[in-house]
Order: structure tokens, then C-alpha cells, then sequence
């Protein structure tokens, strides 16, 4: 590489170079011609100036529907000035508010002897975006679900038979429990058997055991699926009241329903 | 005229003793050993080092003999005022004296003291440790040499604890002499939900009340517990997964033994064969919680009682092993029955007077305690005591709140029970003819007591 710079290799190469452009020179040179007349100069007549659109706007340019966009121009030299869409002539210096009810392009013409100008603004319109949709109602849970639909049943001091008013709220409790179950096909129902205070702890967990297994083998009769009810014995360990009244007793003597997801 | 009324107290407090005596049951002075002697226990004194703890050392030996029923306690307000230290202090009264101040051993047996036996002795540092020489004698012999029981050295830490362990073994002496075992180092398992309140998890204490530690940490609920009768296994009823299950735990390494239990939505109630080889308890399998027998691991388990009613709380007599008492609605409000370890032999034992429940053998398999509605309304419990054979009663207490659950001491004299007579429940112990009751917890509620040795 260093061989290439050397000055005498630089200097053959300049030496070329200069040799070539002189032979050339020395080909082409000839005389010129004479350059042609000029033209005529154009014949002067008085004319009127031609029509100038300074501006034309629209503010704001996008709007939604329903609000309104003012069209603002200033027009120079023009003997009339007109923008369509029914608006029509205009002067040449103004606005106007327009509210359209879609996109509009208006066109505004110029007109004068001197040369028309045209321009044209577009005022863009926006529906507005739909109201959202209410919020969706969270689906209510399984034990949202079963604590409105589903009613406990009470029972009789140290029984676990199904009283008449209890077949009564079983009954109604089937269709919701059968279309609760629907709703949430992997769940079952947990029947809570409970107690009042009085039996011994012991013997309470016997009986709330039956309570809860007699509540649900009513209902297995009444079409509800076995498989999806459990059971739980609390005896007298979770009472919903601890007053030692009959009222209180009463309110634990209870079959209580509960999911289970 | 100003001494009448008090003649007439006298009198009426007269009756009023007599009247107990008399009705005193046959039962109470078979489980109690009836009339009691008399003891006077003057305080030991201590020399130095060993004076600190001499308080301490003569409240534990009081209260040890007190509460084992065995005997009176004579005032000791009427006590001579210089008793002997050692046997040397002991004399023989000289003919014309009337008496020695205490130093005689009829001072003792005389009026107003009227002991038959006399404990003293005294406290002393050697060596590091505390040392008691305890002596006990009979007052009623006059020559010292056959009136005496004996004299032992007792020796423990110098502390406390100590004092505690050479008391409680000097009154253990003493209670030996007549047949009662000592209740020192016996253990009470209870339940609490003093760690939260909707929570109930399994304790256990010392016999009097002391050293109340927590064995389970499940933040659910576990209750009902049972101790075998070598006490290394507990079980108890937990819902730590869910349904209520049976648990087993070893006492010894404070871990958990597999049990199995069978596909029910309740098992529970698990209590042990006096021989610690089978377990009963109540399932629902069948629908109707029903009593079982199984291996102690919950295998082959075997059903018992073949109802369509309520069977539950089975105990194996700890005497014989071959009859079973337990809880059933089979003939209405729950009652206690007896039968055969096959369910053969069914009998009712409670007379179907309210409800009874908490069916607990005595130790000796003769008799049960119980709780009982019988004469109140339903749930106010009270404690009763029945001969099996005869099925004859005692009630023990009286409608001072609830009382459930009673368990017998290892010595058979004793009872513990839950009670909730102060507000809350409470764990208590009593002599089992329902006197000498004390409250071994404060903290929360507690119940279930199940006393072990």
C-alpha cells in the first residue's frame, strides 16, 4: 500500500492527466455564433388584478355533531365571493357559523375579472361515541346467590323431622338451588346442621348431623342432584344467636345453607 | 339470757350436720371412705437459706391433704403453741402435768385440737439444697414408738420448685398410708378458646391448675378429647379439615398418629379400650350418628348400635372391658344406657327423667358420673354419681350454673368438671362427694376436662 503513494508513481499520474486535457482542448476549439434577437416585448394593456383568497378556515375544523365551527376568510381583489353548500355570497371579508350535521367540504370561488381563486375548508364531523353501556351487573357470586334464593329451615327442640313450614321453604328453595347449581356447574351446597344450647355438645353433633342429612335427602327427593350436597354437623359450636332464650333457641335450631365452589 | 342465742346457733348447726351425715349416700362413702380423720399439720420452720421457702412448702402440703378428702383439717387456730421440730422433741406428759405445750402427742389428741394423726417436721439448707424432715404420727397411740408413721428426709432444689416437689412428696407419704394415690404429676386436658375467641383448641394442665399449655394450633375448632389409659395417646374431634374428624396425637413426642376415619360427614367422640388397643366413637356412615369400634389406627372399624336414632359418647368400662355406656335418643330426650361391648344387652340407666349425658366411669367400673338435666329445665345441667348395678343416684351439685363434663382423678376421689357458675366456663375439681371445689382456669372458656395420669 505504501508503494502506491510513492512520488514518483504520483507523479506519472499527474503527469497523464495533464497530457489527456490538453490533447482534448486542443480538438474542440471553434468560433462561437451570434446570440438570436430578443423576442418582442409583450403589448401592455390595462388589466384588472386577479382574485386572492388570503384565508379561509374553518375553527374549530373538527367538530361533533350537534356543536357548530366558524368559517372565517379574507378575500382580496375579487368582485364576488360565494361558498356552497347554501351559504351562497358572501363578502369578501367575514364568517359564518355553520353546524353540519356530517362532514362538509365548503368551497368558496372568488370571481373576478382578473382570474377566479378557489379554496375549500373541511369541517370534520364527529358522532359523538355512544353513551357507554350501563357496567355490566357483576354476576352475583354462588354465595350471594344462595344467601337471597336459598332460606335456612328450623326445626324443633332435639328434632331433626322437617316441619310444615319448612317443606314449605324447601320446596321453594328447590328451583333455586337447581338453577343456582346450573349457574355455577362445578359447585355443590354445603347443608350446615345446627343446635341450641341446650343438649350436651356431644349428643348436638349427632343432631346436627341429622339435621342436616334429613334437609338434604328431602331434597335429593325433590330432584335435586345427591352428588351436589354435602353435609356438616356444627351442633351447637356456630350458634347464630347466644341469648339462652326460646327465640334465640329457635333461631339455632337450623338447617343453613352454604356454596361451595 | 345473753348466752341463748348462741346456744340456739349451736343447736341449729347441730341439726344442720346431723341432717348431711343422714343423707350422706351409700355411694359417696364408698368413693370418699366416709368419716374422716382429723389432722393437724403445724408449719415446719426453716433455718436459713431454707426460712424463704418454708410459706410456700407448708401451703402445698396443706392444700395437697385437704383437697384429697381424706381428712379433717383440725383449726389451726387451736393448735398448742410450741410443736415439735424433730421425734427427739417429742414427750411422754408427766403424771401431774396437763400438758406440754404441744411437745406431748396427747396435746394433739386432746380437745379443742382432737387430732388422730399429726404431721411435723421442719426445713433446712445442706449442701445447696432444701431439705424437709417430714414425720407423721398417730396421736391415739400414747407410746411414741408404735404411734409412729414415719419420718423421712425430702430433699429438692433450693427454689421454688423445689419447695413444691418435696411438699407434694410428703403429702403423697401421708396420703399413702391410706390408700390414696397422689394425684402429683397427673395431667388435665381441656378445651379453650382463650386463644380466640370461635376458636377451641386443646390444652393441658397440671392436676392443680398450674404449667396451662396449648397442644394444638389449628384456628379451627377442636374439642371433645380423650386420653388413653397409659395417657400417651390423646384424640380429640377437630374441623381443622373441614367436617368434623377424629385426631390422634402422641403425648409422648408431641406428634400426630394417622388415623383413619371412615368416609362420614362426623366422626367423633373417639375414646380408647382400658386395654389402649381398640377405639369407639360416633359416625354418621349410616346416616344416624351410630357408635363404632376400630383398630387404634381407625381401621376395621365395626359398627356397634343399629338405630335410627342418636348414639353417642361410648365409654368402655375401665374395669371390666366388657360393657359400654354411652348417649342415645332411641327412646326420646337423650339418656344414658349401657350395653355389651357386641350391643347386646341394651339398658337404660337414667330413668328418663330429662337429659343426661357425659357418661364417665369411675375408675373401679362400678359407678358413673354424669350430667344430668333431672329437676331443671333443659340445658342447666347438673352433676350426679350413679351405682350401674343399682342405679341409684347422688347429685353433686346443685344448679350453681351449668355443670358438664365430669372426669374422674386416677385416685377415683376426685372429680373435674366444667362449670359455668362464675359467667363463664370454667374448669373445677372436687372431691366426688361434690365438696372441695376449686377453679383451676380463669382465661376464656374452658371445658371438656379429661384428667389423666
Amino acid at each position: 500500500m505504501k508503494r502506491m503513494f510513492h512520488p514518483r508513481h504520483v507523479a506519472i499520474g499527474l503527469l497523464s492527466v495533464f497530457l489527456l486535457l490538453f490533447a482534448a482542448g486542443c480538438k474542440k476549439k471553434q468560433p462561437a455564433p451570434p446570440p438570436p434577437p430578443p423576442p418582442p416585448p409583450p403589448k401592455e394593456e390595462p388589466k384588472p388584478a386577479a382574485a386572492v383568497i388570503r384565508s379561509f378556515v374553518a375553527e374549530p375544523s373538527t367538530i361533533t355533531r350537534g356543536q357548530s365551527s366558524t368559517l372565517r376568510w379574507n378575500v382580496e381583489n375579487a368582485t364576488e365571493v360565494v361558498i356552497d353548500q347554501g351559504i351562497g355570497a358572501v363578502p369578501p371579508r367575514g364568517e359564518r357559523i355553520v353546524s353540519p350535521s356530517s362532514t362538509t367540504t365548503y368551497r368558496m370561488t372568488a370571481r373576478s375579472a382578473g382570474g377566479d381563486a378557489v379554496a375549500a375548508v373541511t369541517v370534520t364531523v364527529t358522532t359523538p361515541p355512544p353513551p357507554p353501556p350501563p357496567p355490566a351487573k357483576p354476576k352475583p357470586s354462588l354465595s350471594e346467590r344462595i344467601s337471597k334464593e336459598v332460606q335456612d329451615i328450623f326445626f324443633d327442640y332435639d328434632k331433626s323431622e322437617i316441619r310444615e313450614d319448612a317443606r314449605a321453604t324447601l320446596q321453594r328453595n328447590v328451583e333455586a338451588i337447581k338453577a343456582i347449581l346450573n349457574d355455577f356447574p362445578s359447585a355443590s351446597i354445603l347443608i350446615e346442621g345446627h343446635c341450641d344450647e341446650r343438649g350436651s355438645a356431644e349428643y348436638n353433633l349427632g343432631l346436627g348431623d341429622r339435621r342436616a342429612n334429613a334437609t338434604r335427602e328431602f331434597l335429593v327427593q325433590l330432584g335435586v342432584p345427591a352428588d351436589r350436597l354435602k353435609t356438616i354437623s356444627y351442633g351447637k359450636e356456630r350458634p347464630f344467636c347466644t341469648e339462652s332464650n326460646e327465640s334465640c333457641w329457635q333461631l339455632n335450631r337450623r338447617a343453613h345453607f352454604v356454596g361451595v365452589e | 339470757m345473753k348466752r341463748y342465742p348462741v346456744l340456739l346457733s349451736l343447736l341449729v348447726l347441730a341439726a344442720a350436720v346431723a341432717a348431711f351425715t343422714q343423707v350422706q349416700s351409700d355411694i359417696i362413702i364408698r368413693l370418699t371412705g366416709g368419716a374422716r380423720k382429723v389432722i393437724a399439720l403445724p408449719d415446719f420452720r426453716g433455718a436459713g437459706a431454707s426460712a424463704q421457702y418454708a410459706d410456700l412448702f407448708n401451703r402445698v402440703v396443706f392444700e395437697d391433704i385437704e383437697r384429697s378428702g381424706v381428712f379433717t383439717m383440725a383449726p389451726k387456730s387451736f393448735y398448742p403453741l410450741n410443736p415439735p421440730q424433730t421425734e427427739r422433741d417429742l414427750r411422754q406428759p408427766a403424771a401431774a402435768q396437763k400438758d406440754c405445750g404441744g411437745r406431748c402427742l396427747a396435746d394433739w389428741a386432746a380437745a379443742p385440737v382432737n387430732a388422730d394423726y399429726l404431721g411435723f417436721g421442719y426445713l433446712a439448707e445442706q449442701g445447696g439444697q432444701l431439705v424437709a424432715s417430714g414425720s407423721f404420727f398417730n396421736t391415739r397411740l400414747a407410746d411414741s414408738g408404735s404411734a409412729k408413721v414415719f419420718t423421712r428426709l425430702y430433699a429438692g432444689e433450693l427454689s421454688e420448685a423445689g419447695a413444691r416437689k418435696i411438699a407434694h412428696e410428703y403429702a403423697a407419704d401421708i396420703l399413702q398410708q391410706f390408700g390414696v394415690p397422689s394425684l402429683v404429676g397427673t395431667k388435665i386436658y381441656f378445651v379453650s378458646d382463650r386463644q380466640g375467641k370461635g376458636t377451641k383448641e386443646i390444652w393441658v394442665m397440671d392436676f392443680d391448675g398450674s404449667n396451662q399449655r396449648r397442644i394444638t394450633f389449628f384456628n379451627s375448632i377442636s374439642t371433645m378429647p380423650s386420653v388413653s389409659p397409659d395417657g400417651r395417646r390423646l384424640a380429640f374431634t377437630t374441623y381443622a379439615k373441614g367436617q368434623p374428624q377424629i385426631m390422634m396425637y402422641s403425648t409422648e413426642t408431641g406428634r400426630f398418629i394417622p388415623f383413619r376415619n371412615s368416609a362420614a360427614p362426623t366422626n367423633a367422640q373417639a375414646s380408647f379400650t382400658p386395654d389402649g388397643r381398640h377405639v369407639l366413637y360416633a359416625s354418621s356412615v349410616s346416616g344416624y350418628m351410630q357408635i363404632y369400634i376400630a383398630e387404634l389406627d381407625g381401621s376395621n372399624p365395626r359398627r356397634i348400635t343399629n338405630t335410627r336414632a342418636i348414639e353417642a359418647e361410648p365409654k368402655v368400662n375401665p374395669k371390666t372391658g366388657a360393657d359400654i355406656v354411652f348417649v342415645s335418643g332411641r327412646g326420646g330426650l337423650q339418656q344414658i344406657y349401657r350395653m355389651n361391648m357386641d350391643g347386646a344387652d341394651v339398658e337404660r340407666l337414667t330413668n328418663g327423667e330429662g337429659e343426661a349425658g357425659n357418661p364417665a366411669w369411675h375408675p373401679e367400673g362400678r359407678h358413673i358420673a354424669f350430667a344430668w338435666t333431672r329437676g331443671y329445665a333443659p340445658g342447666n345441667w347438673n352433676l350426679f354419681v350413679m351405682d350401674v348395678a343399682s342405679k341409684e343416684t347422688v347429685q353433686l351439685t346443685f344448679g350453681q350454673g351449668r355443670n358438664e363434663n365430669p372426669s374422674w382423678a386416677p385416685d377415683g376421689r376426685h372429680l373435674a368438671f366444667c362449670s359455668n357458675r362464675t359467667g363463664s366456663y370454667q374448669i373445677f375439681t372436687m372431691l366426688a362427694d361434690g365438696t372441695g371445689v376449686r377453679q383451676l382456669t380463669t382465661e376464656g372458656n374452658n371445658w371438656m376436662p379429661v384428667w389423666s395420669k
